[in-house]
């Protein structure tokens, strides 16, 4: 109680009321971080944490690893997964696997034209009405390996590959689960029976999950030469997935700091603005 | 406090306007020469910041509105558009989504300042209450802009809260067919969702226009509670307070920018990045974490109707309060017991959010294993239910009795006196001059 007394006191004195402020806004932001982080699901295991060189705020995307990461999607998941909130031509928007200085309109970007082009999608009816394909250009969407959801779950034993879009935000520890979620698949225990069709994978919640693992050793070879191990596939196709979902990351960080260093300074001039006009009025 | 106008227009056009329409007079009044105590610490910057907030969101908010396009085929990805396609669109979408947090981090830290220094007694009663319109304006914004993206958890917590009224229909589904436009949460919603989110904002200004006049006629309470006296109690609030407010509105957007450019999801849910799909409900329902302690309450009772009446009641009883309080004494400084019960009470705010959060069955702590081996020991639902009874308590039991028991210490004389080191000139005791 005296503790808590003094406490209170200083809180509230004139000296401590600017301590007391920032303690409220940080416990504030803390609680409420605690709050989101304690929200994450029940029964399955916790991701392995690992650390991720574009996290934090002064982590980047390696241009290296989002291009073997695309390399991944392409060659193994987008037969099961659509990405259709991303155009061929974000991949060479600023930021992206294969921005290019000398082609800054992405539309322009021989390497996106080539890996559009290499893409056959819908296009308009011909003159009879009959449906035509076309090779895409950067303006396309990715397109879907389904055309309904229907024919998506009957090539899946009935279960629905999500569009991975936005899939790094649309899970608790994002980077980090589909990571593990990768490299995680494992013998079943003994007191677990699996339904085949399914694998088991402890991280996933409910330890059955209906996709088989996608990333077994050397499954594609890089075009850099980077030795394709399970663990080296899984890293740089989260990068990309993490760039995907969020494709102003580096953008965002870079102004943020700008923003502050604005706002810090601002803060200070205000600070000496008030103490001048404050100094002869006792408060 | 709204004593005779000092304004003098200086130019022929401020002259001429001025006997046409005194608006220059009223800005000026209001807001250059009103009479301010000397002494508010930074407790009171949150007002001040609370406007820089409304602004922020309608700013964003009428940007995010000329590409989003409510539709329940084509809501999310038009969110998805706004933050990969348009130009800056991220940046505006997340100053936004976070900007609500911010308000209402602000707003509560705002109303526990009014509750801790007695600003909701006499004569600052109507300031009080329009206060607590604004606060369930800013709720019911709040949620019907939740439900814009058309997340998993726009639509479950769409279906949740408006199944909260069914409470009152007898489950006949008059009023939530009503709500709806439908048979369930569907596009007729998501329109009428998105007008009444638009409208609001403007409905919300307009209350805060009520409550800053009523502000200016009775003029600020301070940390003391005492009264103003004499001009040498306050400052004009051009340039003192305008300085103030600005520094603590700058450190306010450096906590705001930290969350909008290094970590603009941590206080979303990640299920919201997921298209809504009325086919699955999530593992999960949850609020927004500012509308979670209101969640626990209605969680904690076990019968739906006495919830939801609970829950609105925990809002409703904020407009009374002012009369619940038979403290004379206005400034819980000097109320050595009062202020006990306040830090509990906020701590009991915190606790609910705690509650709301997670599933009431889990458990805070174990004590034992039952019959089948499973852990047995205190749960959410229970901590939910002790809070629950320590906020209406300390509304209906705490602050009425405790004005009636407690002696409260020695008040300064004035605020100049109080800012001076002069302290217990009014004799310790319950002989209080009315309310100070
Ligand atoms: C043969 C088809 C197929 C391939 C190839 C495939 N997946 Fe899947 N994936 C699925 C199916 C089916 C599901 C749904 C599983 C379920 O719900 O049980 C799924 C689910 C997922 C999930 C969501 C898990 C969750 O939490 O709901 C992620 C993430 C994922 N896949 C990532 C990938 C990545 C990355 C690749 C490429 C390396 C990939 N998948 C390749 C079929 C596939
Ligand atoms: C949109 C939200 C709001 C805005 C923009 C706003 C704005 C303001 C401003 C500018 C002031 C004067 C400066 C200050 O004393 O901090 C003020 C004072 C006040 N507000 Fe608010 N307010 C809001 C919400 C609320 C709510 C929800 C309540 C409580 C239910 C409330 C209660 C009060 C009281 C009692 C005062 C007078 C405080 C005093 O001087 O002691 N306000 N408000």
């Amino acid at each position: 109680m005296k503790v808590w007394g003094r406490m209170m006191s200083k809180a509230f004195s004139r000296r401590g009321r600017i301590a007391a402020l920032a303690a409220t806004l940080i416990t504030a932001t803390a609680g409420v971080m605690g709050l989101a982080a304690a929200q994450a699901a029940g029964d399955a295991r916790t991701p392995e944490h690992h650390h991720w060189h574009f996290a934090g705020p002064f982590g980047t995307f390696d241009r290296a690893a989002l291009q073997r990461g695309y390399q991944i999607y392409r060659e193994v998941c987008s037969s099961c997964h659509g990405m259709q909130y991303l155009h061929f031509r974000n991949l060479g928007e600023p930021g992206g696997p294969y921005y290019d200085e000398e082609h800054p309109n992405a539309n322009d970007n021989p390497v996106v034209r080539a890996i559009a082009a290499d893409t056959t999608v819908a296009g308009e009816p011909d003159d009879f009405g009959d449906p035509t394909t076309r090779p895409a250009t950067p303006a396309d969407a990715f397109p879907n390996p389904f055309a309904t959801e229907g024919m998506a779950r009957l090539a899946n034993g009935g279960a629905l590959p999500p569009d991975l879009s936005v899939i790094v935000s649309a899970r608790h520890h994002g980077a980090d689960y589909i990571r593990s979620l990768l490299i995680g698949y494992e013998e079943p225990p003994e007191d677990v029976t699996i339904r085949p069709g399914l694998y088991y994978n402890p991280y996933f919640p409910g330890g059955a999950i209906a996709m088989a693992p996608p990333l077994p050793e050397e499954r594609v070879t890089y075009a850099d030469d980077t030795e394709a191990t399970t663990e080296q596939m899984a890293n740089d196709v989260v990068e990309f997935l993490v760039w995907a979902a969020d494709p102003h990351q580096e953008a965002r960080k870079r102004m943020g700091f700008m923003v502050l260093i604005y706002l810090t300074l601002l803060a200070l001039l205000f600070w000496i603005s008030y103490k001048v006009v404050w100094r002869n009025v006792a408060h | 406090m709204s004593g005779p106008s000092t304004y003098e227009p200086k130019t022929g056009f401020t002259r001429w306007l001025d006997q046409r329409l005194p608006i220059v007079r009223l800005g000026y009044d209001s807001f250059v020469d009103f009479p301010t105590p000397k002494n508010l610490n930074y407790w009171w910057t949150f007002g001040g910041i609370l406007m820089v907030c409304l602004v922020t969101q309608i700013v964003t908010g009428v940007v995010l509105a000329m590409h989003y396009v409510p539709h329940v085929d084509y809501a999310f990805a038009s969110v998805q558009r706004i933050e990969r396609d348009v130009p800056f669109g991220w940046l505006v979408q997340n100053i936004h989504s976070n900007g609500a947090s911010m308000f209402f981090l602000a707003v509560y830290i705002h109303m526990f300042r009014g509750l801790y220094y007695g600003s909701y007694k006499p004569p600052r009663e109507v300031l009080w209450i329009l206060g607590c319109v604004i606060l369930i304006l800013m709720m019911a914004t709040a949620f019907l802009g939740y439900v814009l993206p058309w997340g998993q958890m726009s639509f479950w917590g769409a279906t949740v809260i408006t199944n909260l009224f069914a409470a009152f229909d007898g489950g006949t589904g008059i009023i939530t067919n009503w709500l709806w436009g439908g048979f369930s949460v569907g596009n007729a919603t998501l329109n009428r969702f998105y007008s009444l989110h638009y409208l609001l904002p403007f409905i919300l200004a307009g209350v805060i226009i009520l409550h800053v006049w009523a502000l200016h006629v009775v003029g600020n309470n301070n940390p003391t509670g005492v009264s103003v006296k004499s001009r040498a109690d306050t400052v004009p609030f051009h340039p003192y307070y305008t300085v103030k407010d600005s520094f603590a509105i700058v450190l306010f957007f450096i906590l705001f920018a930290i969350f909008v450019f290094f970590m603009p999801n941590a206080l979303g849910h990640a299920d919201n990045f997921i298209p809504a799909n009325p086919l699955s409900t999530p593992a999960e329902i949850v609020p927004e974490w500012y509308l979670l302690p209101f969640y626990a309450i209605l969680r904690a009772i076990p019968n739906k109707l006495l919830g939801v009446i609970a829950m609105f009641g925990s809002l409703l009883i904020l407009f009374i309060l002012p009369w619940l309080d038979t403290s004379r004494v206005r400034s819980m400084r000097y109320r050595p017991i009062a202020r006990w019960f306040f830090v509990f009470f906020v701590i009991c705010c915190l606790l609910l959010g705690w509650c709301g959060a997670r599933n009431p069955d889990h458990l805070v702590f174990q004590t034992g294993v039952d019959a089948e081996g499973h852990a047995t020991g205190f749960t959410f639902l229970m901590l939910a239910r002790i809070n629950t009874a320590y906020y209406f308590g300390y509304f209906l039991i705490i602050l009425p009795l405790l004005g009636l028991i407690e002696t409260p210490k020695a008040r300064p004389a004035s605020i100049d006196a109080s800012v001076l080191g002069g302290r217990k000139v009014s004799s310790s005791g319950a002989a209080v001059q009315p309310a100070e």
